[in-house]
């Protein structure tokens, strides 16, 4: 398990092993990644160091360059789908913290079915499904009835919701799931603490290994990511890259795809972001590309709209395009959403922007007959 | 070298990264030096060679077994159930519990059979044994022995016996990068500069037989091959320090541009 891992070495002890890199270690970062190879964990850390950024411009040609190599021209869209709002845990950063009082509301199934139509007619094929953390509500048998309804309508289904023992997401898998999501949040024990003040989310350490019960129970993805402004970002991206790199070894079988949000606003009261600025949180992510070539890099409309256009291809492989937030967004009414997103363009939109670089928007990359679920009846 | 550096296989510590093989030596005198000369720490023997309820056997008479891991070998198998035997004959004669599985039913080229091999692997791993399966080098097969709970894998650099060096040099990159046990790279090298760039492409160990054995003078080879091989682990662990890139970024910045942007935004607005 990652905990065995993680326990190896302390939070601070990550940031400074971040911060001990040099000059020569970048230049030697990036000499073995013009040779032509992935980089090592420690090359890795050098590249986040702030000391690389007179390099910015080499690494993002070499980004280009492994993510063309790895994945084309193309760029995997997939949209979100909101089931419930309804949270027992209280994030501090987080609107649906269950101290926020907002309407709460979780889809019955015909408000899944009037969702899943729009989202169907816009092309989208790939769905990543998401709860607040209300194990009660938004339980194992009701997961399992929206899967039942979602499948009639797209290839792909993700979840992104609390974390599960193995034996449910085995159950999950049996549906139809085919990816799971788990956001550490933060890697940091103490702000995770002092963040996470009730809930069942308060056990970090089961967090940390949701991602190893889902690759045990056998999903295909597993995503993991960091959302950044919670804690010192040497130390998260130190977590978050050996936490990835350590998933793709032991989980062969599965595609491991990391996330790198930055905080939004959101419902509450939360001051205490750490200011991640767009150049850095660029140099992060060509890290992460020339450290990981393989694993899809994702961006949700959380950054704008300039930063999405630049960074689509170049290290950005799976993007989010017109999310909605809140748990029946797509069909219109309350304004219930989980925090404010940047880039509100329209799907057709975005897509021409896509072809104008020169890059292929996919709508469908996955097959519901590589898992044993029933034939699409719509 | 770093303090740190040993190899551990199944909890065992070896400060060496040269295994040898014993087939081929001209006198088990030769054979006694040249385990001298290169300092090895794991010496495989073949079970079908060997005498293990004896204390006179020529071979294993040369192995100080305080220093040394016996490491019994399958070799002459030709199927998982001729393996899985041996393995357990090896085991009730005193070989202990560590055993180098081969399968090779090709009598000519000696090729690894990595169906029966997986399955030889499955059984033998159950029954307690440390297992070094001796394969291809293929990648997606490395991946199988190590769900199976093998201790190492040992891919081939070339054909056994041939001295061809890495000719399985992408597949041995991405079995490399990808295993969470040991790579023993076995088979097929014949220089030392074979061991070296071995090493240096990130092999835990390579085990050598025929190279040394049926050199002009086997001790002297030997020690050629430890120090290749040491020089290979360190050339992998520090000589990429303080290589200087060539600097592609031109003035204009076209991929990064856009991080000015933002610069001159804030500035506007301040």
């Amino acid at each position: 398990m990652y905990t065995e891992l993680f326990d190896k070495i302390s939070f601070s002890e990550a940031k400074e092993r971040v911060l001990s890199k040099s000059k020569i270690d970048i230049e030697s970062a990036l000499h073995s990644s013009h040779c032509g190879k992935p980089l090592n964990f420690e090359e890795y850390l050098s590249l986040i160091h702030p000391t690389a950024d007179p390099y910015l411009e080499e690494m993002a040609r070499l980004a280009l360059d492994w993510t063309k190599k790895r994945f084309g021209n193309t760029i995997s869209l997939y949209m979100p789908m909101y089931l419930s709002n309804e949270c027992r845990s209280s994030c501090v950063y987080c609107g649906f913290s269950f101290e926020n009082k907002i309407p709460r509301k979780t889809l019955n199934e015909s408000e899944i079915r009037a969702e899943s139509e729009i989202l169907h007619s816009k092309g989208i094929r790939h769905l990543l499904i998401l709860t607040g953390e209300d194990y009660s509500i938004t339980n194992l048998e009701y997961l399992r009835s929206a899967v039942r309804i979602l499948k009639s309508y797209f290839d792909s289904i993700s979840i992104e919701i609390y974390p599960m023992d193995r034996e449910k997401y085995e159950v999950l898998i049996e549906e139809g799931v085919e990816g799971l999501v788990v956001y550490q949040e933060t890697y940091d024990p103490e702000v995770y603490s002092n963040y996470h003040l009730r809930g069942m989310k308060k056990n970090m350490r089961y967090r940390l290994d949701a991602p190893d019960r889902g690759g045990l129970a056998g999903f295909r993805r597993i995503g993991v990511g960091a959302l950044l402004g919670l804690s010192d970002p040497y130390g998260e991206m130190f977590r978050l890259g050996e936490h990835a790199h350590y998933l793709s070894k032991k989980y062969w079988r599965t595609t491991i795809q990391i996330s790198l949000p930055r905080m939004r606003p959101a419902q509450g009261e939360f001051d205490k972001t750490i200011f991640v600025s767009d150049r850095e949180y660029v140099r992060f992510l060509f890290a992460l590309r020339l450290f990981l070539p393989d694993s899809g890099l994702v961006q949700s409309t959380r950054e704008s709209i300039r930063m999405r256009n630049h960074l689509a291809g170049m290290p950005i492989t799976h993007m989010s395009v017109e999310s909605r937030t809140d748990p029946g967004g797509y069909s219109g009414g309350e304004e219930l959403k989980q925090f404010e997103i940047e880039d509100t363009r329209k799907i057709e939109e975005f897509t021409e922007m896509l072809r104008k670089k020169g890059l292929d928007p996919v709508f469908k990359d996955f097959d519901r007959a590589f898992l044993q679920v029933p034939d699409r009846i719509v | 070298m770093a303090e740190s550096d040993d190899l551990i296989i199944a909890g065992r510590r070896f400060k060496s990264r040269l295994f040898l093989g014993t087939g081929k030596f001209s006198s088990g005198t030769s054979l006694e030096q040249a385990i001298h000369s290169s300092g090895t720490e794991v010496v495989t023997v073949a079970l079908r060679r060997v005498d293990l309820s004896s204390t006179e056997d020529d071979i294993l008479t040369k192995i100080d077994r305080e220093r040394i891991l016996l490491l019994p070998n399958t070799s002459g198998a030709r199927d998982a159930e001729e393996a899985v035997r041996l393995a357990r004959l090896s085991r009730e004669l005193g070989g202990g519990d560590w055993v180098k599985l081969e399968v090779t039913p090709d009598p000519v080229y000696l090729l690894p059979d990595p169906i029966e091999t997986l399955k030889a692997a499955k059984i033998l791993v159950k029954e307690g044994f440390n297992v070094l399966p001796y394969i291809n080098a293929d990648p997606i097969l490395c991946k199988h022995l190590e769900e199976a709970g093998c201790a190492t894998v040992m891919p081939l650099g070339s054909p056994i016996g041939t001295n061809q060096g890495i000719r399985t040099l992408a597949n041995l990159e991405i079995i490399i990068e990808q295993s969470n046990v040991p790579v023993v790279v076995d088979a097929g090298l014949g220089l030392p500069s074979h061991a070296a760039q071995a090493m240096e492409l990130g092999a835990d160990a390579v085990l050598v037989n025929t190279a040394i054995a049926i050199a002009k003078d086997p001790a002297k080879t030997a020690y050629a091959f430890k120090l290749a091989t040491e020089a290979g682990r360190i050339s992998r662990l520090y000589s990429n320090s303080g290589i200087k890139t060539s600097k592609q970024a031109s003035a204009s910045s076209p991929l990064t541009g856009f991080l000015e942007e933002e610069s001159r935004n804030v500035h506007g607005v301040i």
